[in-house]
């Protein structure tokens, strides 16, 4: 059995022979560039004067007070430039994209959140850009695209499928299938086939690197629990892991349940998936029993796709990070009671982060900490919210 | 010995080039694809290559793309196609060979899928998304079986086609990618390297219809794959498809 790329016996690289070339030039690339002291020190210059990092951690103490439970912080991604987590990945793909000489990048979203984020760094470089959509996707998400397209990027609908995240990547794979030799396939989350998960992940995991010396300087000692929620799992790979080696910090992944796990409108791949090969990864994904990948729904654009990337599926399969998944209205409930009790309005994907804490903190004692990764900043969620609350809002 | 060798066998000592069809399984429904499988042997094709049809074909163009939905709203499943092809084996000793997605089969059982293939009379299958690195997914049930596993090679491949190429079964399925004429596709280069170095036949999916164009092609190689003109034939004409299939088949072979 191959193991190049594996976490457990999930990864690997299962691509058309069209793009393997393509998938074994950028291994080459990153694994020259990974530990290279001068593209280290760019990436940390781009993280702390373009993004703003490090991103705050905050002592929500009105939700520590109102929940009755452990104390909790919120780390604060959705602070960063462009709004989410998204830009640390996209910073360090798109710095090592011009060292390996590419000019065009194409990239697929969901929510538009690495659609914007790479559409921005395109501008910043100087490269020429092209985001995949899903078209129900580019109708709830209008803002973003409008953003994108301010930004010089073309924004390209995908009208297959039901039009969501796992169409876009369709897309972006026939374009890079197609033009191989001069375009950099910019993945935004921890998925497809290696070295991306692996690499994904270290451009995102100064997300908990910068949580443990926060936490240190604040409390003296690591927080009991981190929750994020998951998608691909990008945001939640960055915020757990640092801590995966310590064992006392509980990992907890919040999926999107849509309209409950338990009905066919669900994005809970780990709830109710099961493992097969797609995308180039052997993950778990929700599938039919002829290996069919479902149509998925959730309120969530960011994180309507069938699969998860394949360390968390590892997590999960090893028992290391819990895997809950949480409602379209329990996010949107969530989405309503931090923006009211904080003051902060999270992205309907992050909400779902918060959803799940707040079923957990009770639980936990006064002694005890909980860190929420608060990926991603609301403002683009405004309106669908409203509208799922029957409010007329002008979009 | 494997029906594939058989054929290339027995073509070379006729001094002819392969003619391999492709057509997606169920579409519209499986009946149609039975009738087209045998009519296109009985008009010259020496392989079909059946499409088991996927949600997400990744490596697909638009109009396999197309074929898939139509298949999968239909109602076909694996099991059916496996169904159909038992019954096909009744009518045809000519090879067969299985386009699939490695979920389809990782997902149906890849052990218990191998199995079946050699008792249904399946003689190759080619996995779009499943890389030479990664054939230890399936080699060792295809290989216990007798069931080869096809390999596929691009001008894309570069560095990696020597290696593949020594270490192919059956046949190696080359892809053209589109856009160039055949009377100077540009591809010598690499159907040469190709040429230098195969253990096995060679055949070159050009993505091209002209029956006079594929000829030029295959004149560089084994064999032609012809995908995706009947594919289309099925989304214009459905289930009245079969007799202009039949026509086009015999226009393929008369050009090869």
């Amino acid at each position: 059995m191959s193991k190049i790329g594996r976490f457990g016996e999930f990864g690997g690289q299962y691509v058309p022979e069209t793009v393997m070339n393509a998938v074994h030039e950028l291994e080459e690339a990153y694994n020259k560039y990974k530990d290279d002291p001068q593209f280290k020190a760019e990436l940390t210059q781009l993280y702390k004067d373009y993004a703003g990092r490090p991103s705050m951690l905050y002592y929500a103490e009105k939700m520590t007070e109102d929940l009755g439970g452990c104390k909790v912080y919120l780390k604060r991604e959705d602070l960063n430039h462009t709004g989410s987590h998204k830009i640390n990945n996209v910073l360090g793909q798109l710095l090592l994209a011009k060292k390996m000489g590419k000019k065009r990048i194409i990239a697929e979203t969901g929510a538009g959140q690495h659609g914007v984020a790479t559409a921005t760094v395109c501008a910043l470089m100087g490269l020429e850009c092209c985001v995949y959509m899903g078209s129900t996707d580019v109708e709830r998400q209008s803002l973003n695209v409008y953003r994108m397209r301010l930004l010089g990027s073309d924004v390209v609908s995908v009208d297959s499928g039901t039009g969501t995240l796992k169409d876009a990547i369709n897309e972006a794979f026939h374009d890079w299938a197609a033009n191989i030799e001069n375009t950099y396939y910019c993945i935004g989350s921890v998925m497809g086939p290696y070295p991306y998960p692996q690499m994904v992940r270290d451009f995102q995991k100064i997300i908990s690197e910068e949580m443990r010396a926060q936490m240190m300087e604040k409390e003296g000692k690591l927080p009991d629990c981190v929750v994020a929620c998951v998608g691909g799992g990008s945001n939640a790979m960055g915020a757990f892991y640092d801590f995966i080696g310590d064992e006392q910090v509980r990992l907890v992944g919040a999926e999107a349940g849509g309209l409950g796990a338990d009905t066919d409108e669900t994005a809970a791949t780990i709830t109710k998936g099961s493992t097969g090969i797609f995308h180039g990864m052997k993950s778990i994904f929700l599938q039919d029993e002829f290996g069919q990948i479902a149509p998925v729904y959730s309120i969530s654009a960011g994180l309507d796709y069938p699969g998860v990337g394949p360390e968390h599926a590892d997590l999960h399969t090893r028992g290391r990070a819990d895997y809950v998944s949480i409602t379209d209205e329990e996010a949107v409930c969530a989405f309503e009671y931090l923006s009211k009790t904080e003051g902060i309005i999270p992205a309907i994907e992050s909400a779902h982060a918060v959803a799940a804490a707040l079923k957990i903190i009770p639980t936990m004692s006064k002694d005890q900490i909980m860190v929420i990764n608060i990926s991603g900043r609301g403002d683009k969620d405004v309106y669908q919210v409203a509208r799922y609350r029957g409010v007329e809002v002008q979009n | 010995m494997n029906r594939i060798d058989k054929c290339f066998e027995e073509l070379k000592a006729q001094g002819r080039k392969a003619l391999i069809t492709f057509v997606t399984a169920g579409d519209p429904d499986l009946e149609t694809t039975e009738k087209a499988v045998l009519e296109m042997f009985d008009k010259g094709a020496d392989i079909v290559e059946l499409g088991v049809p996927f949600s997400d074909p990744v490596a697909e163009g638009e109009s396999i793309q197309r074929a898939s939905i139509r298949s999968l709203s239909g109602g076909t499943n694996l099991v059916k196609i496996l169904d159909m092809i038992k019954n096909i084996r009744t009518k045809t000793d000519k090879p067969l060979v299985l386009m699939m997605y490695i979920n389809t089969i990782f997902v149906y059982g890849t052990e218990k899928f191998f199995t079946q293939c050699a008792e249904y009379g399946i003689d190759g299958v080619i996995m779009p998304d499943l890389p030479y690195e990664e054939r230890d997914e399936v080699l060792e049930y295809a290989d216990r079986h007798g069931v080869y596993t096809i390999n596929i090679l691009a001008p894309a491949s570069h560095g990696r086609i020597k290696k593949i190429a020594s270490d192919s079964k059956g046949f190696i399925y080359s892809v053209l990618p589109a856009g160039n004429d055949a009377d100077s596709c540009g591809y010598e280069d690499f159907l040469n390297t190709i040429k230098e170095n195969a253990s096995c036949p060679f055949a070159a999916d050009f993505a091209v219809s002209d029956p006079e164009q594929a000829g030029k092609i295959a004149a560089l190689c084994d064999g032609m794959i012809i995908s995706p003109a009947v594919v289309d034939i099925m989304e214009k004409h459905g289930r009245d498809s079969v007799p202009f299939i039949a026509e086009y088949t015999a226009a393929l072979r008369k050009a090869l």
